[in-house]
């Protein structure tokens, strides 16, 4: 295992929930990035975010660690959940509200 | 680099041949698209798997070439999936 993937392990892992995103919360770069904080902060949970513009090889890392090919990936409990459409079905479904054991 | 919805199209039905593929082009820039696709195939998949199975039939495109494709993956005459 290489470093990016053993650095994303880590922070999969010490995180209960974890956005890898373009940008910030407060400053999405993107709009599947904008939309995945939206529905985060509509459920009222508690999550960290990482901002893979900062980082290429996180960027790059992550979509080999979950074969997913595209930004933004939720995380929960260390497993991966999906990007923001998959993010949107659940909350619509309320599956994302168990998910991540919020009331909202 | 712009890619027509038609292509998409043809790529997904090349791997899943008894996709139903409906495509929107959301900005109508050739960049930014929404596909659904209902196939029997994702029965008992989960979302992330009928999403990757998507994926694999773009070759790699997505995130790539195709920026910017929302998708919705289904099976036919249900409510999307169970996990």
């Amino acid at each position: 295992m290489n470093d990016a993937q053993s650095r994303i392990g880590d922070i999969v892992k010490s995180n209960d929930i974890v956005l890898f995103m373009k940008g910030t919360a407060l400053f999405p770069q993107c709009g599947f990035s904008s939309r995945a904080i939206a529905i985060l902060d509509r459920l009222g949970a508690t999550y960290e975010t990482v901002d893979v513009l900062q980082d290429a090889d996180i960027r790059n890392g992550i979509k080999e660690y979950s074969d997913w090919p595209t930004i933004p990936q939720l995380y929960v409990k260390g497993e991966f959940v999906g990007g923001s459409d998959i993010m949107m079905e659940m909350y619509e479904s309320g599956e994302l509200q168990q998910l991540v054991g919020a009331d909202a | 680099m712009p890619m027509p919805a038609s292509e998409i199209e043809r790529l997904i039905k090349a791997s899943i041949p008894d996709a139903e593929v409906s495509i929107r082009d959301l900005a109508g820039d050739g960049d930014h698209y929404a596909a659904r696709v209902v196939s029997r195939s994702f029965a008992g998949l989960s979302r992330i798997k009928q999403h990757q199975a998507v994926y694999t039939a773009l070759g790699g495109r997505v995130g790539g070439e195709l920026h910017a494709l929302q998708l919705e993956t289904a099976v036919p005459n249900t409510e999307t999936t169970s996990e």
